[in-house]
Order: C-alpha cells, then sequence, then structure tokens
C-alpha cells in the first residue's frame, strides 16, 4: 500500500477534496451482448456536437473508427476470430471508451487544471481552460485523450456531465438498445458484472472475465470497465495498464538522491584543494 | 422474449432491426437458445448460440428437410394439430403432387405457366362460382388480396381424425416432403447433415405443451420467386409443432421499414384497399354485389363474413354523403383493375412510353428497387416526376448525374422529364402514427415546425385534393364525379394550414354517421351506410374518443404483455390466433405457456380471458357445436381457433389462394449455378416473367453459359446505413461509420479471383456491372453444394451516387422476375462474376456487360439515348 494518493484502492472524489460527495458513478460494458451497432457512437457525436472524423474505409472489420481520439469518444471495436472448436467463426464487438481511472495520469499531469475531479469521480477536460501543452497525451496509459489538429486542445469522454447532474444518463448507455452499455453505481455495476461472468460461466463461456474492475490493479481500477470475451490485447486494450505517474515519488527521491550525489562530487571536486 | 428457442432466418435481425432485437438477447440471457441460419456470418449470427451457413436461396430445401424430420420422428404436437390445422381434412381424389409430376403439381398449363386449382381442392368442395382467370390473379397479386381472409373454402370439410386416409392432407404432407433428407439438405444447401440435425432437435426439443420456438423471417425470406414458399414452409413446421397463437412461439415477420406495416394496412400498394379489401377487377367485379361476395363467401364461417359492413364503411368514409344506397355507395367511383398495375409492370410502361407522370413519395428506386437502369430509363421517359423527399434523392437527379449519363444512354439537355423536387417534413416535424412490425400502432407528437417549404405527405395530398376538386368543379364528364364527391372536409390549423392527422385517425378509426359517435370496434360497422370507418382492422384505436395509440404507460406498471403502451391491431390483440395457446377444452396447454383461457365462471356463461385480449368471441364457449351449413362468426365452433380462415383451421396444405401451389416445393432461384438437385423443373414455373430485350436473366442450368456468372451473389443491409441512403449517406455522423460501398468476398474467392483486401472489385450481371472495394472475410465461405464449392459474394445496397458518401448502386445487377403471388422482386440471390480491378466507365461499360451477355448467349442489347 502505498502512502500517497497516486496508487492503490481510492475513493477519487473525496480525494480530490469533495464533501459529501455523491455515490462514485461509472459505466460497465457488457461486451457479450453488444451487436455492434455503433448507437453509442452516434448518440455521443450528437450530444456533444463532435466533429465527424473523415470518411475512411479502414478495413477493419466494420470498423472504419479506427480508435478513440479527439473526435471519437466511443469506440467500438469489431475482432473476427476463427475458432475451430466452436462455430467455426467468432465477432467481437466492444464498445471502448475513457476509462475515467481512478488514478488518472491525465489528470496528473496537466499543468493548467483543465483537467479535473468531479464530483461523481469522473475525469472531465474543461475545452476553455486548455492550453493544448499535450502533457496529458502520453500520459493515459490507454491512449484515449488526444489533441485535435485544428484547434490543438486536448478533447475525450465527460461520461456526460451536462446529462448525469441532472438525473440522466450518458447518451452513450441511454442510445444502447441492448444495454450493452450500463450506467449506474459503480459498486453496484461492479456486483452486477461479477454475477454476469458467472452466469456466463455456468453456460460454459469460460473465456468471460472482467477489465478495469480490480481497485487493486494499475490504475486503482477503472470508472469505465468491461466483461471481454478473451484477452485485453485481441480488443487493442493494454493488459496490466499502470498509470504513468505512479512512481513519481519514488522518480522525484531518486532524482533528489543524484542531485545530492551530484552535490557531493562537485563539493569533493573542490574541497580536495590543488597540489 | 418467452421463447425457448429463437429461429432466425431470411433475416438480420441484429442489423436491421438492432432495438427489437433487444428482446431477442433478452431471451438468450433468460437461457433461451438462438439459431441464426444465413449465407453469410452477421452480428446476428455473432450474438447467436449457433450460426448455420446455408446457401442463399435453399431455405425450402432446409425447412422442408425439418418437416420431413417433424413428420418422420413423429415430434408433431399432435393434439394441437388434430384440433386447430386442416391436417386431417381430406382433398380431392384428383390432386397430383410433385412427387408424381417430377416438380410440378396437377393443373399446369405449360403455354400460360399457370396452374388450375380445381384438382388441389378439398374433398367436395364445391367450385367457386367466381372462379377468376388465374392469369389474371398472378397478374394482381390475388394471393396478396386474399391474405388474410383467405380465399373461398367451404365451411364442412371431410376429415379422417386418425390421419391415416391416404388424401388427408397429412399423408399428402409426408408423402410431399418424404424426400427432403438430412442428406439431399445437406447436398443441395451445404448445411452439413450433423448441423441441420441440431436444428433440428433444438426446434422440436422446444416445442409442445412446455416450450415454444419463435420463428423470425424478413426480407431475406419474401424478396425471392419463392418467397411467399419459403414462409409458408416455416408456417408448416409452426402449426406441425404447435407453436401458433401461443407466448415465444409464432412468427414474427420483421418488416423492412419503420412503419411499412401502416403502409400494407393502410395500403399504398395497387391491389389493395384498406384493412386489406381488394380492389376491385374491372372484370370480375362489376357490382357492389359481385365485388363483396368475391371476398364475403358466403356460406364460408368467420369473420370476413362480415365483410359487407366493413366494405360499406370504407365508402363512406371516402364519399361522405355522396355514398348512399342508391348509388351503391359510390362503388361506381373505385378505381378499377385492369391487369398488373405493380411497381415493375409500370417500370416497363414507363419506357415503351405508356405512363406519363409519377409521383415519389419517400421511395428511391433509381437506387433501392431492382434493375436501376430501368428505373432510371423509365423516369427518363415520363412527361414529369413529382419527388417528394427530405433529400435531393437520385430518382430526382438520374437526369442529370445518374449512370446513364456518363454512358451516354440519358442526355439531360434532351430528356424529357420535367422534375418537381416538393421538399418533404421529417418524422419529427409532423405528428401521426407509425404502425410497426407487430401491429402495434405509436403516436407520435410533432417536436418542431418544418423548416421552409418543407410539406407533410398529409399536407401535400391534402392541398393537391383540394386544387383538383376545385379544377375539376364545373366539369360534367362522368369520370370526374368521383373526385368532385369526394369527402375531403379536415380540419386544418396553423399558419400553413395543416390537415389535422388526429382527425384523420378518427376517421380510419370510424365512426356513426349520424352523431359523430367514435367507434370501439369493427363489430359495430354497419352495411347500411350508418358507419364511417377508414380501415376496419384499425376501428377501436379511437375508442370512447381516446387516442389509444399514444398511451405509454411504462413497462413496470403493467403486465408483461404491456397491452397499454400504443394500440395493436386488431383489437389491441397482441398475439394473433391466441385462442390456440389453450386447448380444444380452454385450459392452457400448461401453466408455463398460459396466455389466454376459458373460465366458465366469469360473465353470465363464461368468458374467455388471460393476459391478452383473446383472439376468439369472447363469450363462445369451447365447447360450441353451429349447426351445419351455418355461415360468418356463427360458423366457427369453441374450437377453430384460426378465426379468420374459411374453415377455422390453420392450413398445413392450401386449397386455393396461391399461385405456384397448395405445398412448398425447392425450386432454384431464377439464376442458379446449379440443378434443381430434387426434382426436373428448375424453378418456379409460375414466377412473373417479363421477357423484354431490356430484362434479360442470366442463363441457368442446364444452360452450359450459366458459367459465365459462376457465383452466387446476395444482397442487404448494415445497420449503419438505411435502404436506399437517403437518410444517412446524407449525414456525416453516419456515414462515416461505413463510408464506402465494399464487396465481401471468402479468402478462397479472393484467392481464385486476385482480388486483395480493400482493392477495388467490380461485379457483373447481364444488367451492369458494379465496382467497390473488396474486403476479404472468413465470414463467407463457399459452401459445398451438389459436391462443388459455390461461392457466394455479398454487397451492401445502399450506396448511390448522391450524398455526402457515394458509390455504384448494387440493385442494378438485378433483373426483374416476380415471386408469382404478391409480385416482389427477386432480390437476395442471382448470379454474377466478380473480376479484379476497377470498372469501365461510360459507353465502355456498357460494351463491357453486353460483351457478357453475347457470352452468356442472350440477346446483346442497345442503349438508347432519352
Amino acid at each position: 500500500m502505498s502512502g500517497n494518493s497516486l496508487y492503490g484502492p481510492l475513493d477519487p472524489a473525496p480525494d480530490a477534496g469533495y464533501v459529501d460527495a455523491p455515490a462514485r458513478m461509472g459505466f460497465f460494458t457488457d461486451t457479450s451482448i453488444c451487436i455492434g451497432c455503433k448507437a453509442c457512437e452516434v448518440a455521443c457525436k450528437e450530444w456533444n456536437g463532435i466533429p465527424d472524423d473523415g470518411f475512411n474505409l479502414l478495413g477493419m472489420s466494420y470498423d472504419n473508427t479506427g480508435s478513440l481520439n479527439a473526435n471519437t469518444w466511443r469506440h467500438v471495436a469489431f475482432i473476427e476470430q476463427p475458432v475451430p472448436e466452436k462455430t467455426d467463426i467468432r465477432w467481437l464487438m466492444s464498445s471502448d471508451v475513457c476509462k475515467h481511472c481512478t488514478h488518472a495520469a491525465c489528470l496528473d499531469v496537466c499543468p493548467t487544471g483543465a483537467l479535473f475531479r468531479t464530483e461523481f469521480g469522473t475525469v472531465v477536460v474543461q475545452e476553455d481552460v486548455c492550453n493544448g501543452c499535450g502533457y496529458c497525451i502520453p500520459a493515459c496509459p490507454y491512449g484515449v485523450i488526444d489533441q485535435r489538429k485544428d484547434d490543438g486542445r486536448a478533447w475525450k469522454c465527460t461520461m456526460c456531465y451536462d446529462r448525469i447532474g441532472s438525473g440522466l444518463m450518458p447518451a452513450c448507455a441511454t442510445a444502447c438498445p441492448t444495454q450493452s452499455i450500463q450506467y449506474g453505481p459503480l459498486d453496484e455495476l461492479r456486483e452486477r458484472a461479477e454475477h454476469r461472468v458467472d452466469a456466463l460461466h455456468a453456460t460454459g463461456v469460460s473465456e468471460a472475465r472482467l477489465y478495469g474492475n480490480d481497485p487493486n490493479d494499475g490504475v486503482g481500477g477503472d470508472g469505465a470497465f468491461f466483461l471481454l470475451l478473451d484477452e485485453p490485447e485481441v480488443y487493442g486494450l493494454p493488459p496490466d495498464p499502470v498509470v504513468t505517474t505512479r512512481d513519481l515519488p519514488k522518480m522525484w527521491r531518486k532524482a533528489g538522491l543524484a542531485a545530492l550525489a551530484m552535490g557531493a562530487a562537485v563539493v569533493a571536486a573542490f574541497v580536495g584543494g590543488t597540489r | 422474449m418467452n421463447a425457448d428457442c429463437v429461429i432466425i432466418q431470411g433475416s438480420n435481425m441484429a442489423e436491421a432491426h438492432p432495438v427489437g432485437f433487444q428482446w431477442v438477447v433478452e431471451a438468450k440471457t433468460r437461457g433461451a437458445r438462438v439459431i441464426h441460419i444465413d449465407p453469410r456470418f452477421t452480428r446476428t449470427s455473432a450474438i447467436a448460440d449457433t450460426y448455420v451457413p446455408m446457401r442463399a436461396g435453399g431455405d425450402v430445401a432446409f425447412l422442408g428437410g425439418v418437416v420431413n424430420y417433424i413428420l418422420s420422428n413423429e415430434k408433431d404436437f399432435r393434439e394441437y394439430v388434430l384440433a386447430y390445422t386442416n391436417a386431417a381434412t381430406i382433398v380431392t381424389d384428383g390432386f397430383r403432387d410433385t412427387e408424381d409430376l417430377d416438380g410440378l403439381f396437377s393443373g399446369y398449363d405449360n403455354e400460360t405457366r399457370i396452374y388450375d386449382p380445381t384438382s388441389w381442392q378439398y374433398a367436395g368442395q364445391e367450385p367457386e362460382g367466381d372462379r377468376q382467370d388465374q392469369e389474371m390473379q398472378r397478374a394482381t397479386a390475388s394471393p396478396q388480396q386474399h391474405q388474410s381472409h383467405g380465399p373461398g373454402v367451404p365451411g364442412a370439410t371431410q376429415r379422417d381424425e386418425t390421419l391415416q386416409h391416404p388424401n388427408c392432407v397429412f399423408q399428402i404432407l409426408k408423402r410431399h416432403f418424404s424426400r427432403y433428407t438430412p442428406e439431399m439438405v445437406e447436398q443441395s444447401t451445404g448445411v452439413s447433415r450433423e448441423q441441420f440435425l441440431d436444428v433440428c432437435r433444438a426446434w422440436t426439443d422446444n416445442s409442445g405443451r412446455e416450450r415454444t420456438t419463435a420463428l423470425v423471417y424478413s426480407v431475406g425470406w419474401t424478396q425471392h420467386t419463392v418467397g411467399v414458399q419459403y414462409i409458408r414452409t416455416g408456417a408448416i413446421i409452426q402449426l406441425l409443432l404447435g407453436n401458433m397463437g401461443r407466448p415465444g412461439g409464432g412468427i414474427l415477420a420483421l418488416r423492412g421499414h419503420a412503419s411499412i406495416q401502416g403502409s400494407t394496412d393502410v395500403p399504398t400498394l395497387f391491389n389493395l384497399l384498406p384493412g386489406y379489401l381488394p380492389m376491385p377487377h374491372h372484370e370480375q367485379h362489376e357490382t357492389l354485389r359481385d365485388w363483396i361476395d368475391a371476398f364475403r363467401h358466403p356460406g364460408q364461417k368467420g369473420f370476413w363474413g362480415n365483410a359487407e359492413a366493413y366494405a360499406v364503411s370504407l365508402l363512406k368514409a371516402y364519399w361522405g354523403e355522396n355514398a348512399t344506397a342508391e348509388n351503391d355507395y359510390g362503388y361506381a367511383y373505385l378505381p378499377r383493375l385492369t391487369g398488373d398495375h405493380g411497381t415493375y409492370q409500370q417500370v416497363f410502361n414507363m419506357i415503351d412510353g405508356k405512363v406519363k407522370g409519377y409521383f415519389l413519395l419517400g421511395q428511391n428506386p433509381a437506387v433501392g428497387s431492382a434493375h436501376g437502369k430501368a428505373q432510371r430509363l423509365g423516369m427518363a421517359n415520363l412527361d414529369w416526376l413529382v419527388v417528394r423527399d427530405l433529400y435531393m434523392i437520385e430518382s430526382a437527379t438520374f437526369w442529370k448525374d445518374g449512370p446513364e449519363v456518363e454512358t451516354g444512354e440519358i442526355v439531360p439537355e434532351r430528356c424529357r422529364t420535367e422534375v418537381f423536387f416538393m421538399p418533404a417534413a421529417s418524422h419529427v416535424e409532423k405528428e401521426g402514427t407509425f404502425t410497426q412490425t407487430q401491429r402495434l400502432l405509436q403516436w407520435r407528437e410533432k417536436a418542431l415546425d418544418p423548416p421552409g417549404e418543407c410539406r407533410s405527405d398529409l399536407w401535400f395530398f391534402y392541398h393537391l385534393g383540394l386544387r383538383i376538386k376545385q379544377r375539376l368543379a364545373d366539369s360534367t364528364l362522368a369520370r370526374d364525379r368521383a373526385v368532385q364527391d369526394l369527402a375531403w372536409d379536415y380540419p386544418t390549423h396553423g399558419e400553413t394550414v395543416e390537415p389535422s392527422a388526429e382527425a384523420v385517425l378518427r376517421e380510419i378509426n370510424g365512426y356513426d354517421v349520424a352523431t359523430g359517435r367514435p367507434l370501439s370496434g369493427f363489430a359495430e360497422l354497419k352495411a347500411d351506410g350508418s358507419t364511417a370507418c377508414g380501415c376496419w382492422i384499425y376501428s377501436g384505436v379511437f375508442a370512447d374518443g381516446v387516442n389509444q395509440a399514444n398511451r405509454r404507460t411504462p413497462g413496470r406498471e403493467q403486465s408483461w404483455v404491456a397491452p397499454e403502451w400504443g394500440w395493436a391491431w386488431p383489437l389491441n390483440r397482441r398475439i394473433l390466433y391466441n385462442r390456440a395457446s389453450a386447448d380444444p377444452q380452454g385450459r392452457p396447454w400448461s401453466e408455463r405457456k398460459a396466455y389466454v383461457w376459458w373460465d366458465p365462471d366469469k360473465g353470465e356463461h363464461g368468458e374467455w380471458t388471460g393476459y391478452d385480449v383473446p383472439d376468439f368471441e369472447k363469450t363462445k364457449d369451447p365447447a360450441y357445436r353451429p349447426e351445419p351449413g351455418t355461415s360468418g362468426p356463427a360458423g366457427l365452433a369453441g374450437d377453430d381457433a384460426f378465426i379468420m380462415q374459411g374453415d377455422g383451421k390453420g392450413w398445413l396444405y392450401v386449397p386455393s389462394g396461391l399461385i405456384d401451389g397448395p405445398l412448398p416445393t425447392h425450386y432454384e432461384p431464377a439464376e442458379s449455378v446449379i440443378r434443381n438437385p430434387f426434382y426436373g423443373q428448375q424453378d418456379n414455373p409460375t414466377r412473373m416473367v417479363y421477357d423484354r430485350p431490356d430484362n434479360p436473366m442470366n442463363p441457368s442450368p442446364p444452360d452450359a453459359n450459366s458459367a459465365v456468372f459462376p457465383f452466387v451473389f446476395t444482397t442487404s443491409r448494415l445497420t449503419e446505413h438505411h435502404t436506399a441512403g437517403g437518410m444517412s449517406r446524407t449525414l456525416a455522423y453516419l456515414s462515416e461509420l461505413q463510408p464506402a460501398m465494399f464487396i465481401e468476398v471468402s479468402p478462397e474467392l479472393a484467392a481464385e479471383r486476385g482480388l486483395t483486401h480493400l482493392g477495388w472489385a467490380h461485379v457483373v450481371t447481364s444488367r451492369a456491372v458494379v465496382e467497390g472495394q473488396i474486403l476479404v472475410t472468413d465470414r463467407l465461405r463457399p459452401l459445398r453444394i451438389e459436391g462443388r464449392p459455390v461461392h457466394q459474394v455479398w454487397l451492401p445496397y445502399h450506396w448511390g451516387g448522391n450524398g455526402l458518401v457515394t458509390g455504384d448502386s448494387t440493385n442494378d445487377l438485378f433483373g426483374v422476375t416476380l415471386d408469382p403471388n404478391v409480385l416482389i422482386q427477386e432480390s437476395k440471390v442471382g448470379t454474377c462474376d466478380v473480376r479484379a480491378g476497377r470498372r469501365p466507365v461510360g459507353p465502355a461499360s456498357l460494351a463491357y456487360v453486353a460483351d457478357y451477355r453475347r457470352r452468356a448467349g442472350l440477346a446483346v442489347g442497345e442503349g438508347s439515348e432519352s
């Protein structure tokens, strides 16, 4: 267990200073019932007024969006897999989104305070504060947050902060026809997800597993976690994401030590005197 | 949602009906087994427990195999079959089956390519007094008109309850399907016998008293020259297994558009009037009495016995006070059929210069209909064309930038068609009802005013009608009386003088003419002119003056049937023929599948009750047996669950009403790569054919030239786009999801033709060549048919030349050949060639296609300037 709030289990909103914060809200995306309709992508763009991402046939199965980026905050991945033992072929579909990490590296490194933690435990970037420095981009272990080429600012999913404060669900969860995207208090979602995995295992779907639900993982658990039917890499997700700021205290200590050692060496060089 | 097993075939439900599909997902979560049978692995297959790859066009072979499995292994739900189907009914002696005639039934005339169905009738049935000329039946899609009221059969039939009589329907069924063995299924469809038997077991294990299986289909079944027979085979299975009229059972027909159910109920079809009354024919239905008796079938039992009331009330709605007993309620004013006025005949008539003007409303035939070139050349030969749409669709601009301009077949400066584009209001800019695929009417309120000059269809036709009436006001011509006498006074509101949609719905519901009181249901309709009703099956939607279609009681506040959300026709019954969910004595077949039942203690002498509105007379005792010869509703016995059929039974065998046979038979598609493995008769002998130089068909075996088009191709939809693309390729958020026309091929076909992933390729038929980028995918696979691999190719049909993302139109590849019963085109299967590289452009593309025709032994044909 660390003695800082950069790593390990944590309730992020109180840690950020909120008094009487509401329950932490999150997404549980059950990819086993995703039908790849992309209503989530469209609803998100409609609500947030996000520009289109260009008309490019990518040839990545039915995925012509490619990945999460500044102009795509919900991205549906399609993976066609031969599965010789079962039905010869399997088509995995999954709607990816910003993970709203417990320990959010993007938030940690933002110099302007554009990125902040909301009372719901989510991470939001304020477009009128962001100065486009780009530090958050390489910080994210998932490669989610991104800069727009034309205006230079960083953009990502807000978990519809402007909806959930009014008792609505985020646009993607509202649009999803099969409730693959579920929104609610994170504790409840985690419990529901455990039951769902057990039910799938009982029907013989042994590859079903949760991803990002564990508060002991490298980012302290995700505010948006998933049920996957294969290894995370298959979906383009990092298998063991670690918040890139985890080692900051250690790094600063080491840097400090190195500086001291450097200083000591300099002193030693002059103390010896001339012969 | 209550199904124990869901079989999806001829449908890509997850992609085409994503919102409805959530209930299949829900069923699966509750433990149902989901099986998807399709030529291609789609997003539906991804969720299904079992995917069965099957050759496009093999559905009757596959389903016939299931019928044979049920009958050979005695898996039918015997009590249900005996009580509720015509299994025991005896057929006339002269009937000959496809078993006897190598793929034909008795009564076939080679010259006219049509059947005389006299030898198909039930034993002892008098020939119909109004026996229509069978060719006229095909031309006017009479079977479609017969639909829910069944053509004439006598109420009393001869039956053998032991099902042993050699000519009873049950035995005929057995003989007819005896050759549809698992081996034949494998050979003809490419489905391994193991997988086929697995489906049979799942289907039969999940049927019976305690369990039900739902069958789902959509246009993957309908758009074939044997489409009606595909559905018939599904119906036979569901009747044999006792799934019809039961919760979690039945057949769910998924319609292809958001409200297209509404546009057959209150139809935009040439041969139907509202409520599936047939359009009268000029020769066969000279008088009102002729017409009414043609669908009322005096002497027959069932609710069509009251059809005179429905018909007269409709005429009263049309002509109001100008419809009186003296003038036969304006019957003379109704248009008359003279033959085939179907949309494809219309197109050929346009090409031949017989059609002057055309109204095109929310439809884009330049992209969405079969034989795109014929569609566009037809429209180029009109005097005038009115297009009402949200965007400048290809059917409005074909004359200046369509493919024929590129080839030189249309020269914009010389094209004679004057095109009027009238912008339309979208569905959020007007109020009204949608009728979705489960017969559910949902009223929508208007959310905002339409921009600029955009107007609703209701506004357009109301005001057009007013102007035409004004123009004809002083005419003394007899033919103008029909318009002059139209009742056309609807209340209007607002600056745009918008007619009241609610007033129209009230008229559709029906009202008492003298008092204006809204009626509560079609039982209140009268044949004496005292009631008016725009659509008898919708009567009840405004019962008690309340817009029932506008109800939105949340699910958690009502029963699982949710009768207070919207309103379903007829009379808010959610499952049709639900009498069959109870046994002949009126008790549910099981507690688990209880739905409606007879409660002898309710009411005065007992009543039907349950979770849904019973689809049966409320007070009719299950033990009721009518006097022989009783007709109309009173002729229905207490165990005649199929109340709209002339004999009250579900039809395994169809004695009359279908053009191409009383039983489904495997015929190859009009364009096929193999010989029919079952019979000498290759394809549907009665299918509608338009034999013209501009409508060539690819040769099929045994013609050796069929090798010129060696691959099977099929088309369907993507979730991301909507039909011909007018409402999706014009929007950035949808266009970026599927930004380009593409062609799916298997790795094996890619290797054979040198096609590369994302490389360009083109597909050729005897009509056209279209190009797209290749997607190589394992979701398509070659199937082994008759011992050799058959490759299948898939193309989406959404693309055209207008919009943010453009591409070639797949429907240009198809020619026109139709199912003879309903005149729908065969656009789900054809043959083609596929070649790497882009297609030739301009006149060179015509020469390219002409070369294929030459090699296929077809007339080469010429392009023509318009």
